[in-house]
């Protein structure tokens, strides 16, 4: 039996929360109540209908690829990439080609570096419903969704694992959310994954000769069970000596498998060319500095200036928040506990814990600090000061000292009640019961 | 004289003074409609409610007038076509921006002209609803692809009109029909609500009697559109204010003549005059030599023009065709004519990456498109206006086309050039055929938003002439 590596790049499609569309003013809402009701001549690609490029789309397109330390093409434009599909309107998407907004960038995974060749952005296709109506089957198309804005992020050939590629994709989105440019929802198909799996044989330095699409996977989970279960699949292909063949497949998350959906004889023609109907668009210093300034500071350097100053595990952190505006409000909360000689990781696992409600406004601040004060004031009182409290309420309750060692256990609740109202605090019930009892012995 | 004979200036002016009616205009309109339509065959469709909601526009620049529209423009409440049977009985949902334009500003579409099918032709014999004939003389192409708007314009069946061009849809039309055409600058009109043609290339504009009427027009038309990306945001002159100051101390160039090809013909000869008589005016007139190479001081050769033209124009139809794919419209796309589909076809080629390794063919003609705008910027550095025929010829015979898929290139090849770099040109008629009743056209050329200058140099051209003495004066 040989041993494989598992080479696996992937593409994500994430919509961008604007306003309105990507070339046009309807409202940016793919999953409306009702069918058609977010569309207009430029959406529907209507004869004599013109996009007109959204400014805001274009910018969160930059501030992503920044964010993902990629490289801005300064001069960009949009393209058409031509193909035939019903719930594409005008006969052909458009979409960038060879100048996309951001390249050559990466994002760091706990099993190496991923890199990222590109970013671009591109308009989304209507959907198709299939759907039997009087009997009769038929296919029905939504042009909400068309035209609203997508980025698609592409990686290299550089993730080796399904929990490698399940950390990538997770990171991305949490990078979305953390600019504030898309929601990410994958049950509404504002996030779409796609991986390239092919395997390649240990030693070997030459990327295979094949790879499989796997599509159409809408969580984290199928992701990595999908991946898993196409390294098993190609596996006991390469092993009996042939050579897996190159296809999309699509992931039956009831069965657990893959499946074919379509074999590729060879790469599509899309006939790409500048669309003549959108100038050429360029970034320059000036715009290129307005959207700088919007862009926060990189969520890894967050995590690590956390640890390095609160020694705050990121693996809890990430969880307690989203949003880059988020993440400024905790800012301030560790510094202030800081200040105030606070235990900062005491704190952190108290919020993670619920035990106090996050909530993020100004005023809920200096809330939050004295909640977590007085939780911990709890156990401001050392063992000998509560040795003392103790032997008092003992001598005072002879009885109930005779019946917890005559077996009535459970007086040890009222022991303890005694000592925490002589102590005029809230003391953690399992220390006092351990003082309690050792003292009773 | 009948009232459909005004020209737009006058028929305001008339109105404005109380001395005709406005329902005197449209009476005697309509009667020329039912006289011609049937031979002619311009019009697809007619605003019946026109003469009702012109009396409500009375007050506005245009004062409730007709326009005849060029069927490829959208417009809210009468069906558009451009001439080809995919879109027959489409009733547009939206108005154009040109077409709004112009009813805001009182003016009445009362119908919609035939054309090239999808304006792919310069005969207006490729519709799928039948050729318009020439006014002038039916046994003659009108020219086109705006060949029922410049027809209605030679018959007095409108007012004045409205065109799109690419390469000489409008002014060989005009040329041809003995009236005036307008192509503005790329960008200077919104394509908005125009079925695309060549998207890079579209140019709406005005087909009218006079110079001036161009001028009137192209006032309400030209400026910014926030629904067209490609619209200048250049403010508009008023395009009236320097028709009359002449061309005194104007420098003139005259292109294309020197080449063999046209030397000598009648349309060469009657430029060689044309520039005389702007000499005459205190122009100053030289012939700029046409070359093959990109050369300082001289014009590129027209030829090169077609090839490119023919890549750019065919690759941007076959995607802007991609939309007629059969799911909507109601028609599948075996209603597409032979020349939509020729073109098609042309334009994948261009596009495709199998075809060569290197770049693409279309790529390659927009390398080849630069050196023109390039040639262009130099030469209007040098000259006020370029003038050169519209056309090699007078109009052809009907059938002239048939089986000739380059008839259209050939007959552009004079505005091609200019087309392709985007620059701006009116035709305004410059030689007569007294046994034909057929008119020749003058094309003059002038540099990126500079039409007050070429309608300028019209003006001053036609006061001087009496080539539209057709026109009856009053």
């Amino acid at each position: 039996m040989t041993d494989y590596l598992p080479i696996i790049g992937m593409e994500i499609h994430v919509q961008l929360k604007t306003k309105t569309g990507l070339f046009c003013g309807c409202k940016n809402d793919s999953s409306a109540k009702a069918p058609n009701i977010h569309t207009c001549p430029v959406c529907l690609g209507l004869p004599g209908a013109l996009p007109i490029a959204n400014k805001k789309a274009i910018e969160w397109t930059v501030k992503f690829g920044l964010a993902l330390n990629c490289k801005i093409n300064k001069n960009s434009k949009f393209d058409r990439k031509h193909y035939f599909y019903p719930d594409l309107p005008k006969g052909y998407q458009i979409s960038q080609y060879d100048l996309p907004f951001c390249f050559e960038g990466f994002v760091n995974t706990s099993f190496g570096k991923v890199k990222v060749g590109r970013v671009h952005l591109e308009e989304d296709a209507g959907k198709l419903i299939h759907e039997t109506i009087n009997g009769k089957k038929v296919s029905l198309v939504d042009f909400n969704r068309s035209g609203v804005p997508l980025i698609e992020i592409v990686t290299g050939p550089d993730m080796h694992s399904s929990i490698q590629a399940k950390e990538y994709a997770k990171k991305i989105k949490q990078i979305v959310r953390y600019l504030d440019i898309g929601n990410c929802d994958m049950e509404k198909g504002e996030m779409r994954l796609e991986a390239n799996i092919s395997l390649q044989k240990k030693g070997e330095t030459k990327l295979p000769n094949y790879k499989v699409e796997l599509k159409n996977i809408n969580s984290f989970r199928f992701l990595e069970r999908g991946i898993e279960y196409e390294i098993k699949r190609q596996k006991e292909i390469l092993d009996s000596g042939k050579t897996p063949v190159q296809e999309t497949r699509g992931f039956n998350s009831e069965k657990g498998i893959t499946y074919t959906q379509r074999s590729k004889e060879e790469a599509a023609d899309y006939r790409y060319f500048p669309d003549p109907d959108l100038p050429p668009i360029r970034l320059d210093d000036r715009w290129m500095d307005e959207i700088k300034s919007t862009e926060p500071e990189l969520i890894d350097s967050v995590f690590a200036r956390w640890e390095k100053d609160y020694k705050v595990d990121r693996k809890f952190t990430e969880l307690l928040f989203e949003t880059a505006e988020e993440s400024k409000w905790l800012d301030n909360l560790f510094f202030e506990a800081k200040k105030q000689k606070l235990d900062v990781v005491r704190l952190v696992n108290q919020l993670v814990n619920r035990k106090i409600k996050t909530a993020f406004d100004k005023n809920s601040l200096y809330q939050i600090l004295n909640d977590f004060k007085k939780s911990v004031a709890v156990d401001d009182i050392t063992d000998e000061q509560l040795l003392v409290i103790i032997k008092k309420i003992l001598s005072i309750n002879q009885k109930a000292v005779a019946d917890y060692k005559s077996g009535k256990t459970n007086v040890i609740n009222f022991l303890v009640g005694m000592v925490m109202r002589e102590a005029k605090k809230k003391i953690e019930f399992k220390r006092l019961e351990s003082l309690i009892t050792s003292m009773i012995r | 004289m009948k009232l459909n004979e005004l020209t737009l200036k006058k028929a305001i002016d008339l109105i404005d003074k109380k001395e005709v009616a406005l329902k005197d205009i449209y009476r005697d309109i309509n009667e020329k409609m039912e006289e011609d339509s049937k031979k002619l065959n311009i019009y697809l469709s007619l605003d019946k409610t026109a003469e009702k909601k012109a009396e409500e526009q009375k007050n506005k620049p245009l004062r409730g007038l007709p326009i005849a529209v060029k069927d490829n423009f959208l417009t809210v409440g009468l069906p558009t076509t451009a001439s080809a049977k995919i879109l027959d009985g489409f009733m547009p949902p939206y108005e154009s921006t040109v077409t709004k334009r112009l009813k805001s500003a009182g003016g009445i579409v009362i119908g919609k002209t035939n054309m090239d099918a999808w304006a792919h032709g310069s005969s207006t014999e490729t519709s799928d609803f039948g050729p318009t004939k020439n006014p002038r003389n039916p046994d003659y192409l009108p020219g086109g692809s705006s060949g029922g708007s410049a027809a209605a314009v030679a018959d007095n069946m409108t007012i004045t009109a409205i065109g799109s061009e690419t390469a000489g849809s409008i002014r060989q039309p005009a040329a041809w029909c003995g009236v005036v055409g307008l192509k503005p600058t790329y960008g200077r009109t919104s394509r908005y609500g125009v079925v695309a043609m060549g998207s890079s290339l579209d140019s709406p504009g005005p087909l009218t009697k006079t110079v001036e009427d161009s001028a009137v027009l192209l006032n309400i038309i030209a400026g910014r559109d926030e629904n067209d990306a490609t619209t200048s945001p250049l403010s508009v002159p008023d395009y009236t204010k320097n028709l009359k100051k002449g061309v005194k101390g104007m420098r003139i160039g005259i292109c294309y003549i020197d080449n063999p090809k046209i030397k000598g013909t009648e349309a060469a000869i009657s430029i060689e005059k044309a520039g005389k008589i702007l000499e005459s005016l205190g122009a100053k007139v030289d012939m700029v030599l046409t070359s093959h190479h990109l050369e300082k001081g001289k014009i590129l050769n027209h030829e090169h023009a077609i090839s490119v033209y023919t890549i750019v124009q065919r690759a941007e139809v076959s995607s802007n065709l991609s939309r007629y794919d059969g799911v909507r419209y109601g028609k599948d796309r075996s209603f597409f004519g032979h020349e939509a589909k020729n073109r098609i076809m042309l334009g994948v080629f261009g596009l495709s990456s199998s075809v060569s390794q290197e770049e693409l063919v279309y790529e390659y003609a927009q390398k080849v498109r630069s050196l023109y705008i390039t040639n262009f910027k130099e030469l209007f550095s040098r000259y006020d206006v370029l003038i050169s025929p519209t056309s090699p010829s007078y109009a052809l015979p009907l059938g002239a086309t048939s089986g000739d898929a380059m008839f259209g290139e050939l007959q552009d090849m004079l505005v091609e050039p200019s087309s392709l770099a985007g620059n701006c040109g009116i035709s305004v008629p410059c030689g007569y055929n007294s046994k034909t009743n057929l008119y020749l056209g003058l094309n003059i050329m002038g540099d990126y938003f500079n039409e007050e200058k070429i309608l300028q140099v019209a003006s001053a051209y036609e006061e001087a002439t009496t080539w539209n003495s057709w026109l009856k004066k009053i």
